[in-house]
This record gives structure tokens, C-alpha cells and sequence, in this order.
């Protein structure tokens, strides 16, 4: 669950305004599209959610834990209830596929035995059985991003947060990706889904929250991206 | 499991970044070799200053009034507890006859009698800097006639001695310096291409402590593996070194310091400086990318 309120983020370096004055609330199990053009601020959104960086003003709760005060020390136990997924994919390059799926049970200590049944369960949810010994650059685009859905959801993750994960990916591999999100979703966790893709965004009735310049400037449940 | 999968990670990282893991040791490795050469030939500069100190000895001379040898010998225990002596030596006037006699032509001394030497004491110091003291002490002995002692030959070597001392302190300061700042240097380099990595971690959960432990086991394998090839190194090449020294000066009072006099302590200097090095550069090179 996110809940935000009144939020600020101001990058003090640059004196740029990223978020103005945003509050919403994504409760658990829902799928939500945030939407907005490039430097709108859905990026900052999102690094808000991951505790990447802190508001300036306003309150952001993230599964509970209140991200304008937690301390670093307990940043690793808040991103444990995160699934988080990228544009770029983000794989370790010299663990195959097994290994960087494995890496983040090992993180958070789970028993060798348990890994052992999880990630092969995991990784056929996926779609990726029979691919536990790829490397990651002998797989596709749209492989490696399952790889990395796979790492964001082996933990159980209360929410996946997914920054533009079809970005380097074709039509068909975008929608079959958005397909794998939907499947999860429908098992419980909650997806909130970053990215400025009217087509695929349309092609789904889900909640779509739409920044732009720093403000939200739209919130539809069932909606649709249009122009702005 | 979780520890023994961390210290299998920091193995496995040294092979999976085999280049850097090289590139690593061999700083070390050329650090700590260029370190101990200056520092090993600082040690023997300075023992063959001492020795040639120990060489410069003081002669006390009985008093005429002391002409028999017991009485003489006597005056032994006065000198031993001057401050600064070191050793001394009785020499009768008998021995210091023959000893002229063998030093020079003995034709020289023919019809000379004994009696024309006195007895006297060979004295060594432990510190020639305070010669000129220890010499005025000697003189002060009731039955001393006279104290022969080469002041200008103690001031030469202390002099030389000091220099010898700061230059060689300055340069091994200065050589720690740049060794450190190339070591770190090196091993920040070597990391700089895992911050992807380690953001990857930050996002799945990581704590600090689980990411920085296989860095620590990797600097300390790096550090060990350094320090064993660079002792190993400056073995040979002292041995090397010194063998061409010694069989082309033979003959003279030059003496160097065998190389397992000092192994033990060079073995633990380059180890202490090469795991301080690996582990502390390591963490601290990923010190940046934790802050996220």
C-alpha cells in the first residue's frame, strides 16, 4: 500500500521542483499505471516509493513504513516488501539466470533448501523453465526482463514497482510482459506500472494516474492515457 | 550458510574479476617491493654505521704510579661503571709491545724495554655521540693518565648516522604514503565497475554488512596473496642483491644483514600493510555506492 500526501521533492543541487503538492493512495492489490510524459516526474514518484530519495515535504508510507523518517538502516527490510523492476533489466552479467533470480532469497537469508524448490517454481511462472543456465546476455530483451520480473517477485513482495519495463522491449514482447504483470497481480501483489506507452497503457482497463510537470494532474480508475 | 556464501562470493569474485583481482595483487606487490627494498637498505646502512662505531674505541691510559699490572687491572671495575661503556679491554704493556711490534718493523724496538708502554684499557661505547662526555668521565678516574679518543671520527659518524636516519625515515614515509594512495586507488578502480552490482543488491534488500563482507574476504585474499608474493619477492631479490654485493667487495668490513634476521618482521609489516590495504580499500572504495 503508498500512500502519499501533500508531497514535495524539491532536488536541491539543481533547484528543480520534480513533485508538487502530490497525493494519492495505491491500496493493496490494485494494478496502477503511472503515466506522464519525460521529466514529468514519474521517475522521482518512484524513487520515492524505493526510498531512493526522501520527500521534502508531505508524508510518503510505503507498506507501512513511513519514508520521510525511516532510517537507513531500515531502508533493506522496507525494499524487502518491494519487487522492483527496470527499463534496462538490471541483471548481475556474470550469474545466469538461476543465480540472479537465487541472489535475492540469498539476500534476505532464506535456507539453501527453499531456494532450491522456489526459484525453479518461480522461473516457470515466468516462463523461463529450461533456462536456469543462460547467462544473461544469451537471453532476449523480453527474457531478461522475466529474469528480472522473476527476481522482483521471489520473495513474495507485497508490490512489484515496475519503471518502464517495456522500454527495450517490441509490441508483442511489451504486451506479453504486461500479461505476466496482470497474472501476478491477480495473485495478490500490488502493481504499479511506470511508463509513458499510450498503446499498451489503453490496451488494459486499469487505474491510471497521470503526472505531469511535478503535479497529478489525473487519477481514473478503468482510464485511459490521453494526450495532454 | 549465509556466511559461508559470502565468503564463497568474495572467491568467486576474485576469479570472476580475474584482470582487476591481478591488476590488485601486482600494486601490492610493486608497492611493498619497492617499500622494503628502501627500508632493508636503510637497516643495513645503519648496521654498518654501527659497526664501524663499534670499531671506533676509546684507549685509557694507566698512570705511571699504576706500574704493576694488579693495580692497574683494578682500575677496571672504575671504568666498567662510567656511564656509556660498553666493553672494556685490559691491555698490559706487555701486549701493547707486541702489538706495536707486529704492526710496524721490530727492528725499531730493539733494546726498548717494555716499560716504555704503559698499561692501558681498550673501551668501547654504546652511544659515540656522547663520546666527548664519556671521555671527560674517563679522565676524571684517579690513576687514568690520559684518554685517547677520536672525537672528530664520532661527530663524522653521528652526523652521517642522523642523516642517514631522517633521510631513509622521510623517503619510507613518503614511499607509505604513495603506496597506500596507489593501492587505494587501484582497488577503488577494481570496484568502481561493481557499483551496478552493488546497486542491484541496495534494491533487493542488501544490508551494508552483507554487501560489504564479500569485498572484505576479497581484499583480505588480494591483501594475503600481495603480502606472501612480495615477501617471497624481496627474498630473492635480497638475496640476489646482497650475494653480487658481498662477492664483489670482498675483503672489506662491509657486513649485510642476512635476510632471515629480518624475515619475520618484513613478513609482518607486508602482511599488516597489504590486509589493511585489500580489506580497508575495498570497503572503503563501496563506501559511495552504499548510500543510495
Amino acid at each position: 500500500m503508498v500512500v502519499m500526501q501533500n508531497v514535495r521533492k524539491v532536488y536541491e543541487s539543481s533547484n528543480t521542483v520534480a513533485l508538487d503538492n502530490v497525493s494519492l493512495t495505491i491500496e493493496d492489490g490494485e494494478f496502477v499505471f503511472l503515466v506522464g510524459p519525460s521529466g514529468s516526474g514519474k521517475t522521482t514518484l518512484m524513487k520515492l516509493i524505493t526510498g531512493e530519495v526522501r520527500p521534502t515535504s508531505g508524508r510518503v508510507v510505503v507498506n507501512d513504513f513511513d519514508m520521510g523518517t525511516i532510517k537507513r538502516r531500515r531502508l533493506p527490510k522496507m525494499r524487502r516488501t518491494l519487487g522492483v523492476v527496470f527499463q534496462d533489466y538490471r541483471l548481475i552479467k556474470d550469474m545466469n539466470v538461476y543465480d540472479n533470480v537465487a541472489f535475492a532469497m540469498r539476500v534476505v537469508g532464506t535456507p539453501n533448501r527453499e531456494i532450491r524448490t522456489r526459484v525453479p517454481y518461480i522461473l516457470e511462472l515466468v516462463g523461463l523453465e529450461g533456462r536456469e543456465k543462460r547467462m544473461p546476455g544469451e537471453l532476449s530483451g523480453g527474457e531478461q526482463q522475466r529474469v528480472a520480473i522473476a527476481r522482483a517477485l521471489v520473495n513474495s513482495p507485497r508490490m512489484i514497482v515496475a519503471d518502464e519495463p517495456t522500454g527495450n522491449l517490441d509490441p508483442v514482447r511489451s504486451l506479453e510482459l504486461m500479461l505476466l504483470l496482470e497474472k501476478i497481480n491477480e495473485m495478490g501483489t500490488t502493481v504499479v506500472v511506470v511508463t509513458h506507452e499510450k498503446e499498451l497503457v489503453n490496451a488494459f482497463s486499469k487505474r491510471v494516474i497521470t503526472i505531469d510537470s511535478g503535479e497529478m494532474t489525473g487519477d481514473t480508475s478503468e482510464g485511459e492515457y490521453y494526450d495532454i | 550458510m549465509r556466511l559461508g556464501y559470502l565468503i564463497r562470493e568474495g572467491f568467486r569474485s576474485i576469479t570472476t574479476h580475474g584482470f582487476m583481482s591481478f591488476a590488485t595483487v601486482a600494486i601490492i606487490v610493486a608497492c611493498l617491493i619497492i617499500m622494503g627494498s628502501v627500508s632493508l637498505l636503510s637497516l643495513n646502512i645503519d648496521a654498518m654505521i654501527k659497526d664501524l662505531e663499534d670499531q671506533n674505541e676509546i684507549v685509557v691510559f694507566v698512570d705511571e704510579s699504576l706500574s704493576d699490572e694488579a693495580a692497574a687491572r683494578d682500575l677496571q671495575r672504575n671504568i666498567e661503571a662510567v656511564d656509556n661503556v660498553a666493553s672494556v679491554q685490559f691491555v698490559s704493556r706487555g701486549e701493547a709491545m707486541n702489538s706495536f711490534m707486529s704492526k710496524y718493523d721490530a727492528s725499531l724496538m730493539e733494546g726498548i724495554d717494555e716499560e716504555v708502554f704503559r698499561h692501558r684499557f681498550v673501551v668501547h661505547l654504546n652511544d659515540i655521540a656522547h663520546m666527548s662526555q664519556t671521555k671527560a668521565d674517563l679522565e676524571a678516574i684517579r690513576g687514568v693518565a690520559k684518554v685517547n679518543a677520536h672525537l672528530d671520527y664520532a661527530k663524522s659518524f653521528v652526523t652521517i648516522r642522523n642523516v642517514v636516519t631522517v633521510v631513509s625515515m622521510v623517503l619510507i614515509v613518503m614511499l607509505v604514503f604513495v603506496s597506500f594512495f596507489i593501492m587505494s586507488n587501484t582497488i577503488k578502480l577494481a570496484t568502481f565497475g561493481r557499483r551496478e552490482e552493488i546497486a542491484i543488491m541496495k534494491m533487493v534488500g542488501a544490508t551494508n554488512s552483507f554487501i560489504r563482507l564479500p569485498f572484505v574476504v576479497e581484499g583480505l585474499v588480494l591483501g594475503i596473496m600481495g603480502g606472501c608474493i612480495a615477501f617471497l619477492a624481496t627474498w630473492g631479490l635480497y638475496n640476489l642483491v646482497t650475494g653480487r654485493v658481498v662477492g664483489s667487495i670482498t675483503g672489506t668490513l662491509l657486513n649485510v644483514i642476512p635476510f632471515r634476521n629480518v624475515a619475520l618482521q618484513v613478513f609482518v609489516v607486508y602482511m599488516a600493510i597489504s590486509v589493511l590495504v585489500g580489506v580497508f580499500g575495498g570497503v572503503n572504495a563501496i563506501k559511495n555506492y552504499l548510500k543510495v
